[in-house]
């Protein structure tokens, strides 16, 4: 049973509010928000208590979603109505920040309107709701250079674009309906790397947990066949095919999901409906179909003047046809870290010591596979000892790898049936996130 | 701007709502409106337009009506008198044949929470249940529990109550569960919606339509129902058991729950059901959503305090990553902790030291006290990365090694000698009150080890005047005070002068009190001062050895699935923060006496303390009159060596009880049934306590069951007895099957013999604390100890020192 549901900006503006029993007063806004500021760090815990009030409250898009409740509700419900909201306010507003929340406050009132009566929550399925939300999304526009690059001269379509723009799911469901937008599905296979790498090089963990979204911007959709690797195999002994075979222990699938076929043809049937859903996850433990993507061979040693000289190599060990895009390395360093001089084999990576969390930060835009980049930081550490090198490290990368799933898992076809009328855009979209790289020094 | 002459925008407003103009012109009307929402959500008050809006109500845009409603609902208690004009745009809407239309008036026209109203609204609600459209029938439902709550005084419908009922049966899920939720409320006082059999038959079967929120509520509510039959019972069970693995934690959360409850009864069912969800935990565990995360892992700790050994296998999913909050990491090492064992112990331990440098102080303190709690049960391993880290000369990691030393010593005092070393010098490192405490409490405590302990104290009581800090004053007096026993050359003149200030400048009354105490209880004399506070060096409890048994599902069922185990161990980490461990308790029941004061007062233990404590005590005493000692340590070789050696001897002589000028060979029966199950660390641990180093073990539930360990009694050498004795002894556990071989002559001569022998062992111990001839279907465990050289007083002692710590495991495992 939720109370309250109010978003607040994260200087604790109140972007919206609404009250559900009137049982607690609207200072409760005022009150979660001192707690917020009264904490040390930018991470308060998730559950906060003020007298009978208790807060939940998720982060996303730099916002804070609070409900408050009753210390006996289940936190698993709340939390997670909290993330569908927020999934059911992009898919509605088309994107998820402080400014579309407060452009869109009457949609965003109309759909909590909808979602939740008196505390208790009703239906958060976009198929249901489509038939009550009559507010149209209000979406603002940046002028940006890459809608022009698609444009070529006298306005002429350069680039037959295989790529979708990369604000393309970024926009509005209901604007299919009235403005006339293109018919589209995205399907994408998104992948989050958890990999910590010993001292020696050894891969000491590697988790893999993936999941594949079907966005869809069609008001009514027939069914739709997804075809995955025939080799997929879920859990250990089975074997399928000759091929290298795709292999994940666990995997779950959206309620809506037949699978009818997907013993036999690894195809997964469904109806999606408008809006983002999850239609696949799956995970894979404790192991690599490839070698990880990154190595690091670190060298950090003491000159005479008591800098301390860090070597980095940094060895990219993708398929030489695929990158890594955004890329970048932090390096915890010594207390007392003055200050950076860095060597860098590219003029278009960076790096830069952050004093507050006491890092080296290197970043690299772009880094192909198969190849190699060093760096070369020195660091002026007051009071440097012996001891203070055992702080440096471990190394935490961060990285996007484009077209590239950790796991092999591929999309074969995606066919509608029977075929839409109309123009109809079909995407199937690959990334590989790294949740947690970790390399020990 | 909003906020900077909000009168002047609130006029603007309502001259622009009232104008003809912009009301004629839908697009203008609308957008003003908004303007007016857009400034309530901020917090404004816009209250005075409340009229304005009423009219605006009238109105067939949808979206415009929708707009109002918001507005509407906020302020109607503001306004009861202007309300009541709303109520027949409502009413009419009700009529409607739009059925969003319906649903939506009738929605707002309980949401505008007025008591007035309540008549005008109970002819639209009743039509509502039995309208067509299943939106309005959800709304109409809850409404009467809106209406129930606007009057609780009031009587209960009987009417409604049936037809609330009898839409359970309600094609539509949503209605069947808001009924649910409404009869719930409206039927509080009778403690909520009764679940018969034939509710809870149709709800399971029902419950594949429903979504995953409704889900969860139909099997929050099916938890008060009792099944009449073991069959019943097994038949919900197994149409559950596709939920209790579902993909969305919060039907995996109430499904277990739910399983927890009607098998309350049956823990073997329960502790099934707990591992059955431990994948879709996991899979939570490193779900996109932090706030997921967390959740999961909040309630796995819940699941390990029943079955530790749940996650072993799982403990990788445990490691921190780099970006992750800093109250998930703290969480994830605390779930760490629980998982350690023998394999994984250095790949974890490797893991925490990375954490302890970590640029969030309360994680890196988190990471270090985690690394003190595996040392409870490691601590070779534990006390080298702790002593390494001091090396870092950082204030809080400092700090926090202090604490966790004090906190380790307490509970493991064979690891005092390694703690002394590193304690020296670190006294400069330490800049808050609760590192200094600890370092002042382990100076008092080993200050005989500590060779600059004077010094170190001096330093804190030259800069006593400047000290804040209350605890670090306190803890400081009783440190030199105890200090001043074991080396009262060197402290004698700093001792008077700390007694000096605090009774004569310094202005709290609870330092000055405890200053007066000590200087009358050193007027008394320094017997009497050290019987008071040369206290207990190690937790009398010994919580640590016996390790946590599994608690019963019992234990924290009523806690699962709510927000309580989200906030609750954020309090156990604050308390973990404190001052000396004697005033500390890892398991309450013990810390009755303690609280008295430093917890010296060992006489007056309450009648409550649990019985292992008072024979802890026994051990404690008997330690006094034979004090044992590990040193010098014997290699496992010499031990085979003197052990088969005597071995010969006394086969030579045929003899149980060989006696010869340097050595004695006593065999020994002790009822303790549980102890071969006990893990080797926990009775290595127990031994340590009492001075005995364990040599050699078999693995538990092997049979024969074997130890083999050592000690040296020490006692001043008078002219009738020699000093120290070396004591070699044998624990040895044949079990049952060797019990059936018993019922043959040769056996039973033998047991005769061992019972005589028993018998004269009683009389010359004069132990016959317990039955040692009673026949018990368990085998006791056969003691042999060897002596060298014999003396008789010592080797009691022993005895009933071992027994006493065997006896007190048995009983803990029990």
């Amino acid at each position: 049973m939720i109370s309250q549901i109010f978003i607040l900006s994260s200087k604790g503006d109140r972007l919206i509010y609404k009250d559900f029993r009137g049982e607690a007063g609207s200072d409760a806004v005022g009150t979660f928000y001192e707690k917020v500021t009264a904490l040390t760090g930018d991470q308060p815990p998730v559950v906060m208590i003020h007298k009978h009030l208790h807060f939940v409250h998720v982060r996303q898009g730099g916002l804070y979603w609070v409900a408050t409740t009753t210390a006996d509700s289940s936190p698993f419900t709340v939390i997670d109505f909290l993330y569908r909201l927020t999934a059911l306010v992009k898919d509605y507003c088309g994107s998820l920040s402080e400014k579309s929340v407060q452009m869109n406050f009457a949609l965003i009132y109309e759909l909590l309107d909808e979602v939740v009566d008196y505390g208790y929550i009703q239906s958060t399925s976009s198929d249901v709701l489509k038939n009550f939300i009559q507010t149209e999304a209000v979406t603002s526009r940046p002028f940006s250079l890459f809608d022009l690059s698609n444009v070529g001269l006298f306005g002429a379509e350069t680039q037959q674009s295989k790529v979708a723009p990369s604000s393309a799911a970024t926009r509005p469901i209901q604007s299919s309906r009235e403005q006339g937008g293109k018919s589209e599905i995205f399907v994408d296979v998104i992948e989050r790397m958890t990999v910590v790498v010993g001292s020696n090089g050894v891969l000491m963990k590697a988790d893999v947990q993936g999941e594949i979204r079907v966005k869809c911007y069609m008001p009514s959709c027939s069914e739709m066949r997804i075809g995955l690797n025939e080799e997929f195999s879920i859990g250990k002994s089975q074997l399928r095919g000759y091929g290298a075979a795709v292999r994940v222990d666990e995997c779950s699938f959206h309620q809506a999901v037949r699978l009818d076929e997907f013993d036999s043809h690894r195809i997964l049937r469904l109806c999606p409906s408008q809006g983002e859903q999850t239609v696949m996850q799956y995970q894979l433990a404790d192991e690599l179909p490839s070698a990880p993507p990154f190595r690091l061979f670190p060298t950090i040693e003491r000159d005479n003047g008591g800098r301390l000289l860090m070597y980095l190599k940094l060895r990219c060990d993708l398929p030489p046809q695929s990158a890594a895009i955004n890329v970048s390395a932090t390096i915890p360093v010594p207390k007392g870290s003055v200050s950076l001089s860095q060597e860098l084999s590219s003029p278009d990576q960076s790096a830069e010591f952050r004093p507050q969390s006491r890092a080296v930060v290197w970043q690299i835009p772009r880094f192909p596979g198969g190849t190699q980049l060093s760096a070369l930081f020195k660091l002026e550490v007051t009071g440097l000892s012996s001891a203070s090198m055992l702080e440096v490290g471990p190394v935490g990368l961060s990285f996007e790898l484009p077209k590239f799933t950790a796991t092999g898992l591929q999309i074969r076809f995606l066919r509608l049936s029977p075929i839409q009328p109309g123009p109809l855009q079909r995407w199937v979209r690959y990334v590989t996130h790294s949740d947690s790289y970790t390399v020990r020094i | 701007m909003p906020y900077l002459g909000s009168e002047d925008t609130v006029r603007d407003l309502r001259r622009a709502l009232s104008n003809p103009n912009v009301q004629s012109d839908q697009l203008r009307y609308r957008n003003t409106i908004l303007k007016v929402i857009r400034l309530m959500s901020q917090g404004v008050d816009v209250s005075g337009l409340f009229s304005e809006m009423v009219k605006a109500c009238a109105t067939v845009d949808i979206v415009q009506k929708k707009l109002v409603y918001v507005f509407l609902c906020s302020y109607a208690t503001l306004n009861p008198e202007l309300s009541l004009l709303v109520i027949n745009t409502l009413r009419k809407d009700c009529q409607d044949p739009n059925p969003m239309v319906r649903s939506l008036a009738l929605r707002n026209m309980t949401n505008l929470r007025l008591q007035s109203l309540v008549e005008y609204v109970e002819q639209p609600l009743t039509a509502g249940l039995r309208d067509r459209a299943a939106c309005v029938r959800r709304v109409a439902v809850l409404g009467w529990a809106k209406l129930h709550n606007l009057q609780p005084k009031s009587e209960i419908d009987a009417a409604v109550v049936n037809e609330l009922y009898s839409l359970l049966r309600d094609p539509d899920p949503v209605v069947m569960v808001n009924c649910l939720r409404a009869l719930e409320e409206i039927l509080k006082e009778e403690g909520g919606v009764a679940i018969n059999k034939p509710i809870t038959h149709h709800l399971l079967n029902r419950l594949k339509e429903c979504d995953v929120w409704s889900q969860s509520e139909v099997l929050r509510i099916l938890q008060r129902y009792r099944p009449q039959s073991e069959d019943e019972l097994f038949d919900i069970l197994s149409l559950l058991d596709a939920s209790l693995i579902s993909p969305h934690p919060p039907v995996m959360a109430a499904t277990l729950s739910l399983f927890l409850s009607l098998c309350s009864g049956l823990p073997a069912v329960s502790l099934a059901a707990l591992e059955r969800v431990r994948g879709p935990l996991l899979a939570a565990c490193g779900s996109v959503s932090r706030e997921m995360r967390f959740t999961a892992l909040c309630h796995i700790q819940l699941l390990l305090r029943s079955l530790p050994g749940l996650m072993g296998a799982h403990y990788k999913r445990f490691f921190c990553g780099y970006a992750e909050p800093a109250y998930i990491k703290q969480r994830k090492m605390q779930v760490l902790v629980e998982l350690v064992n023998d394999e994984n112990v250095a790949m974890l331990l490797d893991e925490l030291k990375g954490y302890c440098t970590d640029v969030n102080a309360d994680t890196a303190q988190a990471a270090i006290s985690a690394i003190g709690r595996i040392g409870r049960s490691y601590s070779d391993r534990c006390l080298e990365i702790l002593t390494g880290l001091l090396g870092l000369k950082q204030d809080h990691i400092t700090s926090a090694v202090v604490q966790t030393m004090r906190d380790l010593v307490w509970v493991c005092p064979q690891c005092s000698d390694t703690v002394c070393l590193a304690l020296e010098g670190c006294e400069e490192m330490l800049p808050d009150s609760q590192g200094k405490q600890a370092l002042l409490w382990s100076l008092g405590v080993y200050g005989d080890r500590v060779s600059s302990a004077p010094y170190t104290l001096e330093v804190f009581i030259d800069g006593v005047r400047s000290e804040a800090s209350l605890g670090v004053k306190m803890e400081l007096l009783t440190s030199t005070v105890r200090l001043f026993l074991c080396r009262p050359a060197e402290t004698q003149d700093m001792l008077g002068r700390l007694l000096h200030y605090c009774i004569d400048e310094e202005t709290d009354m609870c330092v000055r009190d405890q200053a007066l105490l000590y200087y009358r209880l050193l007027h008394c004399g320094i017997e009497e001062t050290r019987k008071v506070l040369q206290g207990r060096r190690s937790d009398p409890s010994l919580g640590v050895l016996i390790g946590r048994p599994a608690e019963p599902v019992s234990h924290w069922e009523r806690s699962f699935n709510t927000l309580e185990p989200l906030w609750q161990s954020t309090i156990n980490t604050e308390s973990a923060n404190r001052g000396s461990p004697e005033h500390v308790t890892f398991d309450p029941k013990i810390n009755l006496s303690d609280t008295l004061s430093s917890g010296q007062f060992d006489k007056v233990h309450s009648d409550s303390t649990s019985q292992s404590a008072e024979s802890l005590e026994d051990v404690l005493a008997s330690t006094a009159v034979v004090p044992l000692s590990l040193s010098p340590a014997i290699s496992p070789e010499e031990f085979e060596d003197l052990w088969l050696r005597r071995l010969c001897s006394a086969a030579e002589q045929g003899v149980e009880e060989g006696e010869e000028e340097d050595y004695v060979c006593v065999t020994e029966h002790v009822q303790c049934p549980a102890i071969p199950h006990c893990s080797p660390q926990s009775l290595q641990a127990a031994m340590q306590l009492v001075n005995i180093q364990t040599l050699a073990f078999t693995p538990p539930n092997t049979l024969p069951w074997r130890v083999y360990l050592y000690t040296h009694t020490q006692e001043a050498p008078t002219s009738d007895k020699p000093g120290s004795t070396l004591i070699l002894g044998e624990l040895l556990y044949t079990g049952e099957a060797n019990q059936k071989g018993g019922l043959g002559d040769g056996d039973d001569t033998d047991e005769t013999e061992d019972r005589e022998e028993k018998q004269k062992e009683e009389s010359l111990s004069g132990l016959g604390r317990w039955d040692l001839t009673r026949k018990n279907n368990e085998e006791p465990v056969k003691v042999t100890l060897k002596q060298q050289p014999r003396d008789d007083k010592a080797v009691r002692g022993f005895l009933s020192i071992l027994t006493t710590v065997l006896r007190t495991l048995s009983s803990e495992r029990d």
